[in-house]
């Protein structure tokens, strides 16, 4: 079913991660990207791997959650692997035809896969533990200085948590139109290629239509709410830092400077 | 402008541009006033004009012709808009339609932020308006998971978060299942009763207007009654001309008269009401 | 005694063996009487609108059988046939949000189209379907989008009736319409059964409506089949209905009343017709 497709899947929760206030956490993530493409040796890759392994256990979420999450990755990771594999020259350790193992093609698979997984659980752990809401507020308030320049920070923001609030509500509503069209005879499962694209018509069209009307409806209510943009506007929720943004911020900045450093003698 | 009217409108008439060019006239000649602190339902079938007569009453819509004033502001005064929309908040029939957000207590914050007020009092007035339509338990649930009722219910704690002086709710139980309908019009009734609001109540379910304290019928855009419950319940053809149905308490005495020759009252608005008259009639 | 549709054991889980398992349907067993019009009733989450998409095919049993003319709908392979969808119409809730085409007869062709039928066969069905649902011919080439919410909703009904399912299940059909609205589309389906003799099913909140023009009514309660009887056996239980979260007719409750205060009156009444008669009676009787 559709609503098994789940967008920016979070997990609700009180763990020290999921407290982590938003801004820090995207600033965090970021550092830790930089730092993975800084990192040279197994030494470097154990630290970060330690380190996200610790939020993981620290957030609550079930590891077997974690690696659910991998599933559609797995192809990208198996193919970087083995193109590294192959084609980094090296002393060759066996060969087959044109194929040529080489011991720095094993040591360069190895940290690319290594460094792509660090890669994905590391953001994913933020979408797991951050609602989006917090993350759109977290940009918004990130991207603040942007203004300035005339970027539309807010009506970004805006634009995204309007489409996450009207995602489940847009799925539910395609899934009773394809009924509503299965119980009229439409055939969606047979066919080739182009008689399968007309069938989504009978979707497609409703789905606009209704699409079209709940945003005129929703922008007059937002009228009537007194939404002008982004003039004078207040936030209820504050975001202050606390102890344990301090505590995260301290350990990240560790963690990472000890790669970077780790990074420069190559270990 | 009469100082304990918080609506008023004088002559207003309100025309559709129309495919072929001849506007189609929604609104003809509205004269209407209505009393601080008042609970008026306005009744009518689908086309009758009595939604786009709630738009008018805060600026969603402005008149062809005539004048709307809430609260003394013109609406058609582009410097007024925003207080008019302050002073008179509305409630639309399609709760998705009309929440922003991905959090209840978030949603119920979006008009205090747009109006800049302080995040403490925002905090405070969110929490007071979510205990008044009794949804406070559900603060940081998704809005999408709610039942209908009570996606209506949030709704109705954004607006009232604004402390507007009047609430107009343009079909709030249309799309509502009958718990549904029962738990808004608790709500609705509550925030007239204790809290004073003004409530301009759109409908064309008679059982609700019956709550109300006055009833405006509409039919082909004009006022065609404008009375008590009882007043206009009681004109049996009257309403049936305006595509409209009677309460079955008033139906059934209204039949018996007519059947019997007698003359029973046929101002039943309740049950028991209409088992009174009923006992009277049958022990005599 | 044959059955045009017919549930055994009728069992629906959603999200089985995930935290948020719900059974919709519990071994539920129902017979629909060929040519009836059956009234099915039940609060929201009372498992009627799961039921009915049992009926044509939409949902696969968790568990028991779906038999329509006294076979299963589900055959060995585990595939429910198209020809059940054309035998079984279902309109769903605010149908009007599937219409999709450019002109009201091309929209309401599609489920003609879709069985196979031929070129003039389709014209003959539209035609017949629009006349059903009160139409004009000559609206047949507008946009079914420009219309007003209650035409659109017949064109939508239109649409499944050009089928001319044996069985007509309507979902809420009368949902969001004012009493005029409400009362016109009853009467086009009361005048469709008797003009086509269709098994009809129609759900609904509102006992109201329903009492009217239903010869049996089914209420469902939890996941299960709590009455179903003639209106006047299924309203000798108002209390029990009111306990499900439903309410029964004004009139009942005023009957009741009466009964309270001790004038015997038949307390399954449930239309105004009969009230009056019945007080009628009474006075001329003492």
């Amino acid at each position: 079913m559709l609503r098994d497709i789940t967008i920016g899947q979070f997990f609700p929760g009180t763990s020290a991660v999921h407290r982590v206030d938003p801004r820090v956490k995207l600033t965090l993530v970021v550092c830790m990207i930089v730092t993975l493409f800084l990192a040279a040796g197994p030494v470097s890759y154990a630290l970060l791997a330690l380190y996200i392994l610790s939020i993981i256990k620290i957030s609550g979420i079930a590891p077997k959650m974690v690696v659910r999450g991998l599933k559609p990755v797995v192809f990208i990771v198996a193919f970087t692997a083995v193109l590294n594999l192959f084609y980094t020259p090296g002393n060759e350790l066996w060969s087959l035809g044109f194929l040529h193992v080489t011991d720095a093609g094993i040591k360069v698979a190895v940290l690319m896969v290594v460094r792509i997984l660090l890669l994905i659980i590391g953001t994913s752990m933020l979408t797991y533990t951050t609602s989006p809401i917090d993350l759109t507020d977290g940009l918004e308030l990130l991207l603040g200085p942007l203004k300035k320049i005339h970027v539309p920070v807010h009506e970004l923001a805006m634009m995204m948590s309007i489409a996450l609030r009207f995602i489940p509500t847009l799925i539910e509503e395609t899934e009773k139109i394809i009924s509503a069209q299965k119980a009229r005879g439409a055939d969606f499962d047979s066919g080739n290629l182009i008689q399968r694209a007309r069938a989504m018509v009978p979707i497609l069209v409703p789905l606009f239509i209704s699409a079209f009307r709940r945003a005129d409806e929703l922008a007059v209510a937002m009228e009537c709410r007194l939404y002008r943009g982004d003039i004078g506007r207040t936030r209820m929720k504050q975001l202050r830092l606390g102890r344990v943004d301090f505590g995260a911020i301290a350990i990240s900045a560790a963690v990472f400077g000890a790669v970077i450093v780790l990074g420069r003698f190559g270990w | 402008m009469n100082h304990s009217e918080i609506i008023k409108t004088e002559g207003l008439t309100y025309a559709y541009p129309s495919e072929d060019g001849t506007p189609k006239l929604a609104l003809n000649g509205i004269d209407l006033s209505i009393a601080r602190g008042a609970f008026v339902a306005v009744l009518g079938h689908n086309g009758s004009g009595k939604s786009t007569l709630a738009g008018h009453f805060n600026g969603i819509r402005l008149p062809s012709g005539g004048k709307v004033w809430i609260d003394g502001m013109d609406t058609a005064d582009p410097d007024k808009l925003y207080e008019v929309r302050k002073t008179c908040a509305m409630v639309f029939q399609n709760p998705d339609n009309q929440i922003v957000s991905t959090i209840v207590e978030e949603d119920v914050a979006f008009a205090l932020e747009n109006l800049g007020v302080p995040p403490a009092e925002i905090r405070r007035r969110v929490d007071d308006a979510l205990k008044a339509v009794d949804m406070y338990e559900f603060r940081r649930h998704a809005p999408h998971k709610l039942s209908g009722g009570q996606k209506q219910r949030v709704a109705i704690a954004g607006v009232i978060a604004m402390m507007p002086r009047c609430v107009v709710f343009d079909e709030p139980t249309a799309m509502l299942d009958p718990a549904g309908r029962r738990e808004v019009m608790r709500v609705i009734r509550e925030l007239n009763r204790r809290f004073g609001i003004t409530v301009v109540l759109i409908t064309h379910h008679m059982d609700e207007a019956v709550q109300a304290g006055r009833v405006v019928v509409m039919h082909a855009g004009r006022v065609l009654m404008d009375g008590t419950p009882r007043e206009i319940f009681t004109q049996v053809d009257t309403l049936r001309e305006a595509r409209l149905t009677v309460p079955q308490t008033i139906e059934v005495l209204f039949d018996l008269n007519n059947q019997t020759g007698s003359d029973l009252p046929i101002d039943a608005l309740s049950v028991s009401e209409c088992a009174d008259t009923l006992e009277k009639y049958l022990k005599r | 005694m044959s059955y045009i549709l017919e549930t055994r054991g009728l069992t629906q889980v959603y999200g089985a063996g995930t935290p948020f398992e719900r059974t919709a349907l519990d071994h539920v067993d129902i017979q629909v009487e060929k040519g009836e019009i059956l009234g099915v009733i039940g609060h929201t989450g009372s498992g009627k609108s799961t039921l009915i998409q049992h009926f044509n095919g939409l949902l696969k049993p968790t568990e028991g059988e779906v038999l329509l003319n006294g076979r299963s709908i589900w055959d060995e392979k585990g595939k429910c046939s198209r020809k059940t969808r054309f035998e079984v119409g279902l309109v769903f809730q605010y149908p009007e949000y599937q219409l999709f085409e450019e002109t009201i007869a091309k929209d309401i062709a599609f489920g003609p189209t879709n069985m196979g039928l031929s070129e003039s066969e389709i014209k003959t069905r539209v035609a017949e379907a629009m006349d059903f649902v009160g139409l004009d011919p000559s609206m047949a080439g507008q946009s079914p989008f420009a219309l007003s919410g209650g035409q659109k909703r017949r064109v939508a009904i239109a649409g499944v009736i050009a089928m001319r399912p044996a069985v007509l299940i309507l979902d809420e059909p009368t949902a969001g319409l004012d009493p005029a609205g409400r009362d016109e589309i009853l009467a086009q389906i009361r005048d469709y059964h008797a003009r086509t003799g269709a098994t009809v099913l129609i759900v609904s909140h509102s006992m109201e409506d329903i009492a009217r023009m239903a010869d049996r009514l089914l209420v469902m309660n939890q996941a299960h089949v709590m009455l179903c009887g003639t209106p006047r056996e299924v309203f000798a239980h108002a209390e029990e209905i009111v306990a499900a979260g439903l309410d029964i007719p004004e009139i009942t409750k005023v009957i009741r009343e009466l009964n309270r205060r001790g004038i015997p009156l038949d307390p399954s009444i449930y239309t105004v017709e009969d009230a009056v008669r019945a007080i009628r009676a009474y006075k001329e009787g003492r």
